[in-house]
Parts: structure tokens; sequence; C-alpha cells
């Protein structure tokens, strides 16, 4: 059974992603990713991580996305040109993109013994829940860096707000 | 009595101190104190010379007094010093620089009063000073070559004083130019006597020479063609008549008394190598004598005041070199001093006349000056005289002596050189009796109101007519030092017996001498009547026979077409050849190419990669894209962990 | 049951893609998009081998990619805003002012 939700899943998120890289309309590519994401928040609970599975969804799908659907709509951007740029894209990048694909996937099944395999719905540490356990770290022994992201979304706020304001 | 050899030193640095003192200062200081300081450190070394004269002639004075400082150049086998050497003949050349020179300076600055650049004027003549005391003093052939090229170097700078005119600037470069090729020869001459004697000291050449075997014939001939430059003989004579165009004192002190004559005292200094050659000695007498006659002859048509003198030299000169030539080197020397005494007199009276007539320089404009400008008259007439041979003044005894040495000299060519002496002594006397009547006799042919409007024509300065008169009477006695054996004793041959050995020749009997005396004297008188007929008694006859032979005429105006000559065979193909191949081809092409190539390689490297920053971010996306794939291959390839991913193989199990 | 090396190789599939998107795409915002979609690629290789070696801190990196990534997307977003301000195009082939 986990083996079919990862196929259907894992088959829905590829479709998602070759979507984005096929539709011309940007919203169109934008509603794509959602549907990545939210199969993907399925395989991080398929994975045990329950909270990881939640904040994508409220936070990826639900915060960022949204935005880049506010900023879509709000530019009024209109279906892709096809404008002449520049070949070493093509030249470069999809040798770089193909090399990239396949030392990954060579490494990855050289490995695949080694890897091993999930185990279904265990928590990790098997006394807490998911949820406890990253909050003690996060709490405890990172609290600092957890501290400095509010901070940089403070800044990021602020870089937001300066940047798209209009010249007065 | 003793002499302090420091102040050898101070004989040439002094002028030089004049020359920086008004170099940097002159143009800030009044005319007075210009003059006063360029007089002041001309006097100087001339009372040191004074001195060292005094010490020399007394009793138990050594021959050559000498100073040397630390070396110069100093490589193994080879060692130059900065070394002064005076002996005797280093002694006649001081006399006649430091004496003509300061009277020349005494006249410049009255003669020279209202020009401008006053102060660059005296800069320059202490400047030459400084180097042609340095090059009749230096004891090596490079210091000699140093007083040499800073001569010529003067000499450039003076004859171009009136810079803002092109023919002036152009007679400068051309005298710098030519006297160049001249130095060519020396600096030659100077690597064989290196690569033959390991020394430029006169003393180590000259006592090696006597043993070691060299090319003495290509050394001396090598030698000979740098002093046609600088003394102005065939073929490179041709600056000088150009370089009138400087300043009267110029002419005077650099183009007939010092300068010219350097080439001279080399040659007369190189002896010892030129005694090894007779094929060079009898080149020297053979152009020596060639341009006495060939210069005479153009001299005879000149219209130019100045320009008369300058061939005038040019011809003197071939006599100095006829006597070299002929072995008699010191019958040489002493027409060099005799020849400083009358050609710079004339010079200067000749100066003394274009300043009374405002600048007029053709004879064909003057006559008439006998009563106006007296003190100028008599003076002149004095050089005249002495120029022409007629005893008992100077030139006399010097020109004789040079003819009689030719006529008994072991040469084969020895009565023919005679010969072509004797007649260019005639040409010599009948064009400067020309100039003589031409500028003072008859009528006045310049226009007397004219003249009126400027200054009058009246007489010059104190301060130029005195160094006039002080020549004139030098220009009357000079020559009593040389008064041959017969009558008194030959003393001026005796003082440079040190340096040249007496001549134990034939001493031939008193007929001879008496004769040859009396058909130079007899030559002379041909001239002066010859230009008397023409010029006084049928004034118009000249100009008649001038239309008559008409073409030898233009051959002669022309200066034998000379300059024409050099320009097309010499200058015009190196002109081409400079310009098209050294700059077009090799300069443009290969040097600027290599240049330009190097530029080009770096800006198609630069091109090449600059097509990365190409500003689309599309672009810089592939080639991350790229580079991320290279450093995740890298990585798997050296890291341990794919050691053994890379060495087991690859088996996949479905 | 189902194997980590496929969970890896899902991910390496969306990540290619996520590159060649941006590529391929012109529009700016789409270029973004594509970057998230790496971003989560990623996400799922850390929480891939967090359930293999047992250990939380593959999630807590997750966690703070996505914090990053968020305020990231603020502020390109802005930055785009400015830029169509300016260039009236969301076309990234015309946005070249740099080149040479």
């Amino acid at each position: 059974m986990q083996v079919a939700l990862f196929i259907i899943f894992g088959l829905l998120a590829v479709a998602g992603a070759l979507n984005l890289l096929y539709q011309r309309h940007p919203i169109n590519s934008a509603l794509s990713l959602i549907v990545v994401m939210m199969s993907l928040a399925v395989l991080y609970f398929s994975l045990g991580a329950e909270f990881l599975a939640a904040a994508q969804v409220i936070v990826y799908s639900g915060a960022v996305m949204v935005l880049f659907v506010f900023v879509i709509m709000l530019l009024n951007a209109g279906e892709e040109v096809h404008t002449r740029g520049s070949k070493m894209a093509y030249i470069a990048g999809i040798p770089g993109t193909t090399a990239i694909f396949c030392i990954l996937t060579f490494v990855f099944l050289k490995q695949r013994n080694a890897l091993g395999a999930t185990h279904l719905r265990d928590s990790l540490s098997g006394t807490s829940s998911n949820i406890t356990e990253v909050s003690h770290q996060l709490f405890t022994s990172l609290l600092l860096p957890f501290e400095v992201t509010s901070i940089l979304i403070l800044v990021a706020i602020l870089g937001a707000v300066v940047l798209a304001r209009r010249e007065s | 009595m003793q002499f302090n050899t420091n102040l050898l030193w101070l004989i040439p640095l002094l002028p030089f101190a004049g020359f920086l003192l008004n170099g940097t200062l002159g143009r800030k200081l009044p005319r007075a104190a210009v003059a006063a300081i360029a007089l002041l450190f001309t006097l100087a070394p001339a009372l040191i010379v004074a001195d060292l004269w005094i010490y020399m002639k007394s009793a138990g004075a050594p021959i050559t007094l000498s100073i040397s400082s630390a070396p110069w150049l100093a490589v193994t086998g080879f060692q130059v010093n900065f070394a002064f050497a005076v002996d005797h003949l280093t002694l006649i050349m001081l006399g006649v620089i430091t004496g003509v020179g300061f009277l020349i300076h005494i006249y410049s600055a009255g003669y020279m009063a209202h020009e401008e650049g006053y102060w660059r004027f005296f800069a320059y003549l202490n400047l030459f000073m400084f180097f042609m005391l340095v090059l009749v003093l230096s004891s090596s052939f490079l210091l000699l070559f140093v007083g040499w090229e800073g001569v010529g170097l003067a000499s450039y700078l003076l004859i171009g004083f009136y810079f803002t005119k092109d023919s002036a600037a152009a007679a400068g470069k051309k005298a710098f130019i030519v006297n160049r090729i001249g130095d060519f020869g020396f600096l030659l001459a100077m690597f064989l006597l290196i690569a033959n004697f390991h020394s430029l000291d006169f003393g180590d050449v000259f006592t090696r020479a006597a043993t070691l075997p060299a090319p003495f014939t290509a050394i001396c001939l090598l030698l000979f063609l740098g002093a046609t430059g600088k003394s102005a003989q065939i073929p490179l004579y041709i600056w000088l008549p150009d370089a009138m165009e400087g300043p009267t004192p110029v002419s005077a002190l650099i183009h007939a008394a010092t300068m010219v004559t350097a080439g001279v005292y080399m040659v007369a200094r190189c002896h010892v190598l030129f005694d090894h050659s007779a094929f060079a000695l009898t080149t020297v007498a053979v152009i020596g004598a060639a341009t006495a006659l060939f210069a005479a002859t153009i001299g005879l048509v000149q219209h130019d005041i100045k320009r008369v003198l300058a061939y005038s030299t040019v011809s003197q000169l071939g006599y100095m070199f006829l006597g070299c030539g002929v072995a008699a080197y010191s019958a040489g020397i002493f027409h060099l001093m005799t020849h400083a005494f009358f050609k710079a007199l004339l010079f200067l009276a000749a100066g003394s006349v274009i300043h009374a007539l405002n600048g007029e320089q053709d004879m064909r404009m003057m006559g008439g000056l006998r009563k106006r400008i007296p003190i100028t008259y008599w003076t002149m007439t004095a050089g005249v005289f002495a120029i022409a041979g007629i005893p008992p003044l100077s030139g006399f005894f010097s020109k004789d002596e040079i003819l009689y040495q030719t006529f008994i000299s072991p040469n084969p060519l020895g009565k023919l050189l005679w010969a072509v002496g004797v007649l260019t002594a005639g040409l010599t006397s009948f064009y400067m009796f020309r100039l003589w009547f031409k500028t003072f006799s008859g009528k006045p042919r310049f226009d007397e109101s004219a003249q009126e409007h400027g200054h009058g024509v009246h007489e010059s300065p104190l301060m130029m007519t005195v160094p006039l008169m002080v020549l004139a009477v030098l220009a009357i006695v000079g020559g009593w030092v040389g008064i041959p054996m017969p009558f008194g004793h030959n003393e001026f041959e005796h003082f440079l017996a040190p340096v040249f050995g007496l001549k134990e020749g034939v001493d031939s009997s008193i007929t001879l001498q008496m004769s040859l005396a009396s058909t130079s004297f007899a030559v002379a008188l041909v001239g002066l009547y010859a230009a008397w007929i023409f010029y006084v008694k049928h004034p118009g006859s000249a100009g008649a026979l001038a239309k008559k032979f008409r073409s030898l005429y233009s051959l002669l105006d022309h200066k034998y077409w000379v300059d024409e000559i050099y320009g097309r065979l010499i200058v015009a193909p190196l002109l081409g050849i400079s310009r098209f191949i050294l700059n077009g081809l090799i300069d443009t092409g290969v040097i600027q190419g290599t240049a330009s190539g190097l530029a080009g390689t770096t800006r198609g490297g630069g091109w090449l990669v600059r097509r990365v920053q190409s500003g689309n971010i599309r672009s810089y996306a592939g080639w991350l894209a790229l580079g991320a794939a290279a450093l995740i291959s890298y990585i798997l390839i050296h890291s341990q962990y794919s050691f053994s991913l890379v060495t087991t193989s690859f088996s996949f199990h479905p | 049951m189902v194997p980590i090396a496929w969970y890896l190789i899902l991910a390496a599939i969306l990540f290619s893609i996520g590159v060649a998107a941006f590529l391929i795409k012109r529009n700016v915002i789409s270029i973004f998009m594509s970057i998230e979609l790496m971003l989560n690629a990623v996400n799922l290789t850390f929480v891939a081998f967090a359930h293999m070696w047992h250990q939380v801190s593959g999630q807590i990196f997750v966690f703070f990619v996505m914090v990053v990534a968020a305020a990231e997307a603020a502020v390109g977003l802005a930055i785009i805003i400015a830029l169509f301000r300016v260039r009236q195009t969301l076309n990234i082939d015309q946005v070249d002012l740099l080149k040479d």
C-alpha cells in the first residue's frame, strides 16, 4: 500500500512538474506547482514527517504560491512570447541538466542496497511524536538559528516593502 | 717653479661652469652680467694656460704633464680613465683656443649687444670652449671623441642660433649630420684600435704601435674620414659654407680658428699611426691639396663676404692637411696657428663691416668704405695680406713652409702637389684681394640714404675694434717664430720636436729655399695685380669675363653642383629607404605589427571570454547548470566514497 | 517497504525538471517557480535521509529551507514588480542591460 501511495503521488508530482515546464501561461505553471507541492506533502507524510507535511501545505502552497498567484495577476502576465534568447542556454544547459540527472541517478541506484527501505508510519525515535521532536530540537539546541530566522523574515518584509514601493 | 697639475682640470671646467651659470640664470640677468660671466670664465683658463706656458718653457720643465682620475670604463683587458695630458702640441692648441677665444668673446659682447638671446649665445659659446679644451687636453681617443662630438653639438646650437630662420636651422642640421658621417669613421677607427692594441690611451697606443702589427692603413683612413667631416675637406666639406648662417663671431671662433682645426690636430696627434702607412699619408695630402684648389675656385665667384671667407677656410685647411700628408706635421700646425690669427681677424673684421652697413653681406653692395671705417679697414688689410702670403706677414711663412716641405718630400707626388699648392696660393691671393677691393675701394655701391636713416655708416665700438687690433698684430708678427733656419732658427719646429721629432731630412740648399719662397711671393703678387686690374682699373671687366665663359662661371657659381649631386645620389635614396622600407615596412609592419598583434590576441581572447557575460540570464543559467554538473562529477570522482563506486560494477536488480 | 532510493530518484527527477524549466522558460515568474521546484526536490531528499538515519535534523533543515525560501520568494517577487515597473516586460531576454 505504501508502494501504491508512493507511485500515485510520485507520478502526480512528476506530471505536475512536466506541466509546469510545458505550460505557456504562468498561471497554469503556478497551479501545476501547487499540485506538485501537495503531492510532496503526502510523500512527507508517508516518510513520517507530519509537521513538515502540514507546513508544506500551509506555508508553501498556502502562502508562497498564493503570493506567486497574486503577483501574476497583479502584473497581468500574459502568455509567454517566443523570443530569441541565447543559444548558450541550450548548448551548455541541456548537457548540464542531463549530466546532473544521470550522475545523481547513478549514485542512488548504485547505493540502493545501502540505503535500505522505509518503515511505514514509524516515528523516528519511537517515544514521542514528530512534532515534539522537531520542537524539542528547535527550541533548545537550535534556538539561535530559530530566532535569527525571525529577523530574516523581518528583513525580507522590509526589503519587499522598499523594493516594491512606488516612487512618489 | 712648480705647477699644480690639478689646475689642468680647471682649464675646461671653468668655461663649463660659465655655461651652467649663463644657461640657468642668464635669462634673468642683465646683459652686462651675462657678458661678465662669460668673459671671466674664459679669461681664467687663458691665465692658467699662460702660467702653464711659462712653466713648460722654463728650464728643467718636463716635456709632458699629465693628470689622471678614477677609471671611467674598466672591463677585463681594457680600461679608460679621465686623463689629461699636456705636451708642446697641446700647449700650442691651448694657447690658440684660449687666446683667440677670449678675444672673440670680447668682440661678441659688442657685436651681439642688440641681439635676442644674448645669454643663450654666451652659454653656448662657453659650452663650446669646454668641449674644445677637453678635446685638446685629453690623453685618450675616447675623451677626445667626447670633445669631438661636443664641439659638433655646440656648433649645431650656434649655427642655428637664429632658430626662427629656416635656413639657419637647416644649416645647423646639415652640419651635425655631415659631421656624424665623419664620426662614424672615427668610431670604426677606435674599434680597430681597441681590437689591435687593447687600449685607447694615446701613450699605450703609440708605444704598442711601434711593435705590434695592425691594419694601420684602415685605421688611418677611417680617422681621416672623421677629420674630413670635422675639418671640412672633400667629401664632407659641404656644411661649412652653410654654417655662415650663424652669427659672425661663431664663424670666427668655431669655423675658422678652433673647431675645424680639430681634424688637423687629431691627425698630428696620431702621426705615429700615420707614419706607418704611406698610403694614408698620401691620401691625406692628395685630398688636402685637391680641397684647397677646389674651394679656392669656388671662392672666386662668391658674392657674400662670409661665403668667400668660408671657402677660403676650407682651402686653407686643405693646406694644413697637405702639410700633414707629407709628414711635415709641425708645418701643418704652424699654418693652423697663423690661420687662426688671420682668419679670425678676417671674420671679425667682416663682421665689423656688416655691422657698419647694418647687416649688408653682399659685396656687390659695398665699396668706398675705406675712409669711413678706418680701423676695420686697416686691420682687415693686415688679415688680407697675411692670408695672401705676402712677406713678412705670418701667412707667408707658414704657407711657404708647407709648400717647401711638399716640394722636397720623398713622396712621388710631391712636385705635383707643390704645383697645385702654388696655383691655389695664386687663386687665394686673387679672391682675397678681390674681396678687399670690392669692400673698401671705389665708389660706394650701398644705398647711402638708407644707411643714413639707420645708424649711418660708422666705425664699430671699442669692444669690437680692440680684438681686431690685437689679432692684426698677431697676424703680422705671428709667423716670425717659424722663420726658417737660414734666416734665424725655426723655433716653431724646435718647439714641437719633442712631439714630432726633428726632420732629419734633406736640408736642401739655400738657393732652393729662396727660389721656392720667391715663387710663392711672386704668385701672390700676380694675384694682387690681377684683382687690381679686374676690380679697380676696369671695374666691369669681371662681369664681361663671366658672361664670356658662361658655362664655366655657372659651374663655379653653383659650387660644382655638389650639394645637388649629393641630394640626388645620397639623400634622396636614403629618404626613400627610410620612408618606405624602414618606416613603412619595418616600423609600421613588423614592430607595430607585433605590438598590435599581441594586443589583438589579448583582445581576441577577451572577446571569447566576454561571450559568457552576455547579459542574458538564461545563458548564465546554462553555464550554472554545466558548472554544477562539473562540480558534482568532480566531487564524485575524487571522494573516497566514490572510489568503491567507480570500481565496483554496476548491476541493476528491479 | 519502499526503497529509499526511489524517493531520492524522484527528487532527482524533480530537480532536473526544475533546472530544465529554469533554462527553457522565458517568463521571469515561471523561472522563479522553477527555483521553488528545485528547492522542493531538495527538501524531499532531506526528509528521505532523515527517515533513513532516524535523525530529526534533516527535517529541521527542511524547516529552515522553507523559511528562507519564503523570504526569498517575497523579496524576489518585489524585485520582479520593480523590474516590471521599469522595463514593462516580464520577458527575461529583454532584461539584458548588463551585456557587453
